[in-house]
């Protein structure tokens, strides 16, 4: 029995070389110190295989149509057998996919291993970053669900701020005029068809560079990159002390990729995918749209910024991002890597990390959004004073509360009023009410004398 | 016959001549070849290209959807009505569908508002008893007409074509209105 295996081995190998053409890729020699901080490209490059294969299973059960789409999710989650976990791996693949390719694009940059000879390396890895984005987004859009059509409804909004061609890119987006039939047969082009094979022949090319220009070599302080001389010593130190990348560095890829698809699938099990919201029906506007957590950083960006800045936000915003990425490798080319030598690109990375971790963590709260589900706090406080019972009504009927905090029930916008009877006076509570100002709207208009006065009295009982 | 032509090609001994004519040849149907390739790609690209920007070059028009009867409009009230969008596909189902927030200011006067909020799109709601448009996504709040008391949107709530005919309030369908760059200074 081995030796017909060992024939036909032989065979198919005399034919076609493919082990001739794999072992050098294999067994090429890479820096004995590329270890585990090493694991996070392919971790990322197993979560996009892993993306590749769940979705392929998922378009075996979906509509991509704008009638069905959203039934073909219910029946996924609902019916199908094992839908809810296939769901649930393509959910969390994608969150394994945006987390690894920050933190592969981190390491990265604080070793520094995107200077000469690996600025490619770097730029396909900046498209790749991108492109993974987009994917992120598009997928999010396939859920179909309200959340899935007003999120593509923010994103033409954002396409229609460029200058010039803003609304057409919009119309372009969205297939038309409107959402429609046309909408989600475009979404789902892109995500399952164009985006994929971007992705795949970039991946392709970048791996294709990280095996011509090797591995970098973990950096040492006080030894810089000189362009004229790092090749002949790279080659000089791969010669002297490399190990073979087959198998002496390719386990722990293994391992760590292994573990990241078996947590994701764990995942995908215990906690299961995102629950869908409303149907796609654009009409129903009692719904609060809300982006999965890897777009809530800029979700969260666009309610925080002052508005008149936004629109230079929004079109500079990117494409000063990807000018200032792309020029990196070209500005800094040489000299030293290790980041003990480079303290201002480690203080930037951890800046960067506190920035986005902030705006993510803001952005799950979303203190500026009314909360519309707030409860009256007449229900939690029974009061005597007829007047102050009136007033702690009115406060909750009239949308104070959906903005102002009082005993712990209401919104976050606005200050918290639980002691505005402490310094303000009644006097200053009516004109603030009456006239607004300070991002709150005027309530002159809408308020007769009585319900101001019982709004007022019900603050000023506020100590 | 083509034996014989063989033969004596083969017996030719090449010369500077023949070596010029066969360079110029070779590069005449180099040229000839990537031309062909061109335009080759370029029959393939302008239907492929015509299906993605397809939706720019159709021409939608405006046409009046009834919502309702003029007395079930209270005269200072806002109501949500919802209409077909002009000329849906067969397989948009429910996302053929538009919102409106209707206002009758007086006996005749009605105003319909877009519910896309002007910072990025999301759905506004109307709150009766605050008398305000509010945002769930970033909290942008308007006044019953539409103007903005607070928060991030840059420009009032835009505003649908409406008229009222035999009785009956009629919406003009619009496009998803666009905020552009100059409206957010």
């Amino acid at each position: 029995m081995k030796t017909i295996l060992r024939k036909m081995g032989d065979w198919l190998e005399d034919r076609t070389g493919l082990m001739a053409a794999i072992r050098p890729i294999l067994n090429h020699l890479v820096p004995p110190g590329a270890k585990w901080a090493y694991v996070f490209g392919s971790a990322t490059l197993f979560c996009f295989i892993l993306q590749v294969v769940t979705g392929v299973g998922l378009a075996l059960l979906y509509q991509p149509s704008s009638d069905a789409a959203y039934q073909s999710l219910q029946f996924i989650t609902d019916q199908a057998v094992f839908g809810r976990v296939l769901r649930g791996i393509h959910f969390f693949g994608a969150s394994g996919m945006v987390l690894f390719v920050g933190v592969h694009m981190i390491r990265v940059y604080i070793m520094a291993a995107y200077k000469y000879p690996r600025e490619m390396n770097w730029l396909t890895g900046v498209l790749l970053l991108f492109l993974t984005i987009i994917m992120g987004f598009t997928g999010q859009l396939l859920r179909w669900d309200a959340n899935g059509v007003w999120s593509s409804v923010v994103a033409a909004q954002n396409l229609g701020r460029i200058p010039l061609i803003g609304t057409t890119l919009a119309r372009l987006l969205l297939g038309g005029d409107t959402i429609g039939g046309q909408s989600l047969s475009r979404f789902f082009a892109y995500h399952v068809f164009l985006f994929p094979a971007l992705i795949f022949a970039l991946v392709g090319l970048h791996l294709f560079l990280v095996i011509r220009n090797g591995i970098s070599e973990p950096p040492k302080a006080g030894r810089p990159v000189d362009p004229k001389t790092y090749r002949a010593w790279y080659e000089t130190m791969l010669k002297r002390e490399g190990v073979p990348f087959w198998p002496n560095a390719a386990w722990r890829d293994a391992l760590f990729g292994s573990l990241v698809i078996l947590t994701i699938v764990g995942l995908a099990v215990v906690v299961g995918p995102p629950a869908l919201t409303q149907p796609p029906d654009p009409s129903i506007v009692d719904t609060s749209p809300e982006p999965d957590w890897y777009m809530l950083p800029i979700f969260a960006l666009f309610a925080l910024v002052p508005p008149k800045t936004e629109s230079y936000l929004i079109f500079f915003g990117p494409v000063l991002l990807v000018l200032a990425l792309f020029a990196l490798p070209f500005l800094s080319n040489r000299g030293e890597r290790s980041p003990i030598r480079r303290p201002w690109a480690v203080f930037g990375v951890i800046c960067v990390v506190i920035f986005v971790g902030a705006l993510l963590v803001i952005g799950e709260i979303e203190p500026w959004s009314p909360r519309f589900d707030t409860k009256s706090v007449a229900t939690l406080v029974s009061y005597q004073n007829p007047q102050l019972k009136r007033g702690a009504m009115l406060f909750y009927k009239k949308g104070c509360q959906y903005c102002h905090m009082v005993h712990g029930e209401g919104g976050l916008r606005g200050p918290n009023l639980s002691d505005i009877g402490r310094n303000w006076t009644a006097n200053q509570l009516t004109v603030q009410i009456v006239n607004g100002g300070g991002n709150m709207p005027a309530y002159g208009g809408s308020l007769d004398k009585d319900e101001l006065r019982d709004i007022v009295a019900f603050l000023s009982a506020q100590k | 016959m083509n034996q014989e032509n063989a033969e004596t090609t083969d017996q030719q001994q090449p010369t500077a001549d023949n070596q010029a004519s066969d360079d110029s040849r070779r590069d005449f149907m180099l040229k000839v070849s990537l031309g062909l390739g061109g335009l080759a790609a370029a029959a393939v690209a302008v239907p492929v290209v015509g299906a993605l920007i397809a939706p720019l070059l159709e021409d939608k028009p405006e046409v009046w959807r009834t919502v309702g009867t003029t007395d079930q409009f209270r005269v200072g009230s806002t109501t949500l009505v919802k209409f077909e969008n002009a000329d849906p596909r067969a397989w948009a189902g429910e996302t053929a569908r538009t919102a409106a927030w209707v206002r009758r200011e007086s006996d005749e006067d009605f105003i319909a508002f877009s519910v896309n909020c002007t910072h990025l799109g999301c759905p506004v709601r109307w709150e009766a008893e605050a008398d305000l448009f509010m945002c769930p996504c970033h909290g942008g709040v308007y006044y019953r007409d539409g103007s903005v008391a607070a928060g991030p949107p840059p420009k009032p709530l835009p505003r649908y074509a409406i008229r009222v005919a035999q009785g009956h309030v009629q919406i003009g369908t619009a496009p998803i209105p666009i905020t552009n760059f100059s409206d957010g200074q």
